[in-house]
């Protein structure tokens, strides 16, 4: 079938103006209200409709692609001459500048111009337009600002299988650098095919690093020589020491024979303080520290066992996970153990078992970090378990300050170069704490949420205004603190040292009060046996049993007792739990007590 | 001729100054007290920036021109005295 239509329109008629006109309206259809439609019709009240006031909004996200950035170079050489003159020859230059000098020009322009800079040298000399007058009066003002800190840079390890960042160098000279120590701790469960490298960041480039150092085994420590800042030194996990030198690439420039080297992981390295800037040692959780000459690494040139009992027997030996040397004191070095037992040694001394001087305990765990006060060497902090504690050479029974106990394992400390009263500690919440302890005991400073996962190691430059930290997924982070924790603040010298003045006496009191009571005891005791070995000593020995038992179930009473009255009493808050919390009291004063020194804690120690 | 030794001279012998430098109208050195690479650093680096803060006054006020230049650092001060051809440059640390 075949559908025509035939549109028939003159020609002359297409796009001619329409032409309306009035008419008459006229009815087209008239439909009557119909009564059975009208019943169908149902009311609904209320009546539930949605409606909104606000515009209606959507979220979208886009993922951007990262902004690559690269850093090029071009090499300028001198220019400028004449086309008939080579800079290169001397003769030519030179017959070129006497032609300038005999120029009449020149001979005015230079003798007008000297006039006009001899008085502006004349003016310099003769005031200092820039002299400041009330220079002592503004160090007040800058303590007004609350502390905080900033994050600069993020330096993510580009590794596709990510390490922890185990220990972080800056360079000594312009803190241009940074070096970052990247190794897995866990034992003989690295994952397949992970790089050995470690890398060193210029801190304007988070983009890529500037050099990778290429160890045949991860790096667990690398530390820049203080005297030639080309030269690094690394601690591997296999227990070799190995040295780079930066000018010569990424390849390893000097590497410790394996059977001379430690036999665990190296966890710290320190340059020593010689002529050469050579020299070096080491420790590691083998027990053994060495010292190195790195023109002669084939073996160590001295060996110490970490043996406390001195019997030089590496069986005993204890394991050194720090190691914390001062240059102001030549002679003497510290380790701090696994064991949770600081070892203070003398280097110089004869014979091997003089080497050990004294140990501190007081740690329930490997003491991560170990530094003397830069201000006051004889006093020094050290990280271990859930605390952070300041210690006096002159108290060895105990650390003379220390924080509580924390929620998460603390993982690394440090002093602050600049303020005495000053340090930094890491935990493994991801948190950075920045401790004034001349502002406030019992708390940080300030504490900061550096990032998810734990945070390891930290590192504090030597303006004390940057601090970088490494994290377990090897992101080194790099922060700024507020001005007025990096300035040194008036008094806070003289504050500080009298406030390790005090807690050494409290300290020492408290030591000599424990000795005392001890030997009153030792008395008593002794006494007692002797009357005791008159009688029938296995009868006393039951009645004091069961008087004991009777002691116990009646304190068990009365404390059950007591927390059945609490729980009455604490219903309406039904999620905490009434035990716990009593005991976390009773600790927190405690401790707020014997940080402040108060006069009353020999008494509450004393009972302890 | 001996004019000119005698200003630079005198220029040289002032308190605090450091060197003395006459470089042309391209940035070409004609005269120093300093070592060769330094002079042609800053000889180069302060010709460019002597043209721009000279073109800078130009702009803002056509009638206006550069007299003196004096840049202030933390380590000392670099004075520039420009004329048409050629620029006097001093390094004076004026806080000695």
């Amino acid at each position: 079938m075949e559908i025509v239509y035939v549109y028939v329109k003159k020609r002359s008629e297409f796009g001619k103006q329409c032409n309306f006109s009035d008419r008459q309206a006229e009815l087209n259809i008239d439909i009557p209200p119909s009564p059975q439609l009208a019943e169908q019709f149902v009311e609904r009240n209320p009546v539930d409709t949605g409606i909104q006031c606000s515009t209606s909004m959507s979220e979208h996200e886009a993922n951007t692609e990262r902004f690559e950035m690269e850093t090029r170079g071009v090499n300028h050489i001198e220019g400028g001459w004449p086309k008939d003159v080579n800079p290169l020859e001397l003769e030519q230059t030179i017959r070129f500048r006497k032609k300038v000098e005999k120029d009449e020009n020149y001979i005015n322009a230079i003798t007008q111009l000297g006039s006009i800079m001899e008085h502006c040298i004349k003016q310099n000399n003769a005031i200092d337009i820039y002299q400041e007058y009330f220079d002592d009066e503004d160090a007040v003002e800058v303590m007004e600002e609350a502390p905080s800190a900033k994050t600069i840079n993020v330096f993510r390890d580009p590794q596709e299988i990510k390490r922890p960042a185990t220990h972080l160098s800056w360079h000594p000279d312009g803190n241009r650098k940074l070096a970052v120590a990247y190794a897995c701790l866990n034992f003989q469960r690295a994952p397949e095919g992970m790089s050995n490298d470690s890398y060193i960041w210029d801190l304007e480039n988070p983009n890529r690093p500037e050099i990778a150092l290429k160890p045949s085994s991860p790096l667990v420590t690398l530390e820049y020589n203080p005297k030639d800042s080309h030269v690094l030194l690394g601690g591997c996990y296999n227990g070799q020491i190995a040295c780079w030198d930066t000018r010569k690439g990424s390849l390893v420039a000097e590497l410790s024979t394996i059977e001379f080297s430690h036999r665990d992981p190296v966890y710290g390295t320190i340059w020593l303080q010689s002529k050469t800037g050579t020299e070096c040692f080491s420790a590691s959780t083998d027990g053994q520290v060495m010292w190195w000459d790195i023109r002669k690494m084939s073996e160590p040139t001295e060996v110490v066992i970490m043996d406390i009992t001195k019997k030089e027997q590496l069986e005993n030996a204890l394991g050194a996970i720090s190691l914390e040397f001062e240059p102001t004191l030549p002679t003497k070095f510290m380790v701090g153990t696994e064991q949770g037992i600081v070892i203070s040694c003398n280097r110089k001394a004869k014979t091997q078992a003089e080497k050990i001087v004294c140990t501190f305990s007081g740690h329930h765990g490997p003491i991560y970090a170990l530094q003397r006060n830069p201000f006051y060497p004889k006093n020094f902090l050290t990280v271990g378990d859930w605390t952070a504690r300041i210690w006096s050479e002159d108290s060895r029974e105990s650390s003379i300050m220390w924080t509580k106990y924390h929620m998460a394992y603390l993982t690394d400390g440090a002093w602050s170069p600049v303020r005495p009263a000053v340090f930094f500690t890491t935990k493994m919440d991801g948190t950075l704490d920045i401790w004034d302890f001349v502002f406030k005991q019992c708390d940080p400073a300030l504490s900061l949420k550096v990032c998810d996962e734990a945070l390891l190691c930290l590192r504090v430059q030597d303006n004390g205004c940057f601090i970088a930290c490494g994290s377990q997924l090897g992101t080194a982070t790099l922060l700024e603190v507020s001005q007025g924790l990096c300035t040194l603040q008036r008094n806070e010298r003289n504050m500080a040292s009298s406030i390790f003045e005090r807690e050494t006496r409290r300290e020492k009191i408290l030591e000599a009060r424990h000795r005392e009571l001890r030997l009153k005891e030792k008395g008593k005791a002794e006494g007692r046996d002797d009357d005791l070995r008159e009688e029938e000593p296995t009868l006393n020995l039951e009645e004091l049993v069961t008087k004991a038992e009777e002691e116990f179930f009646d304190i068990i009473f009365r404390e059950l007792k007591r927390r059945e009255a609490e729980a009455v009493k604490k219903k309406p808050k039904p999620q905490e739990k009434p035990s716990l919390e009593t005991d976390e009291e009773v600790e927190g004063e405690d401790e707020g007590e014997e940080e402040r020194g108060d006069e009353e804690s020999p008494a509450l120690e004393g009972q302890t | 001729m001996a004019e000119v030794e005698e200003t630079l001279k005198r220029i040289q012998s002032h308190k605090g100054v450091i060197g003395t430098m006459v470089v042309n109208a391209e940035g070409i050195p004609i005269r120093t007290t300093l070592d060769n690479s330094t002079t042609v650093q800053y000889a180069g680096l302060l010709h460019q920036l002597t043209m721009k803060a000279r073109s800078t006054v130009r702009d803002i006020d056509p009638q206006n021109d550069l007299t003196f230049l004096r840049i202030r650092s933390k380590k000392h001060e670099i004075m520039v005295a420009p004329d048409k051809e050629y620029l006097l440059i001093v390094i004076q640390n004026p806080c000695e």
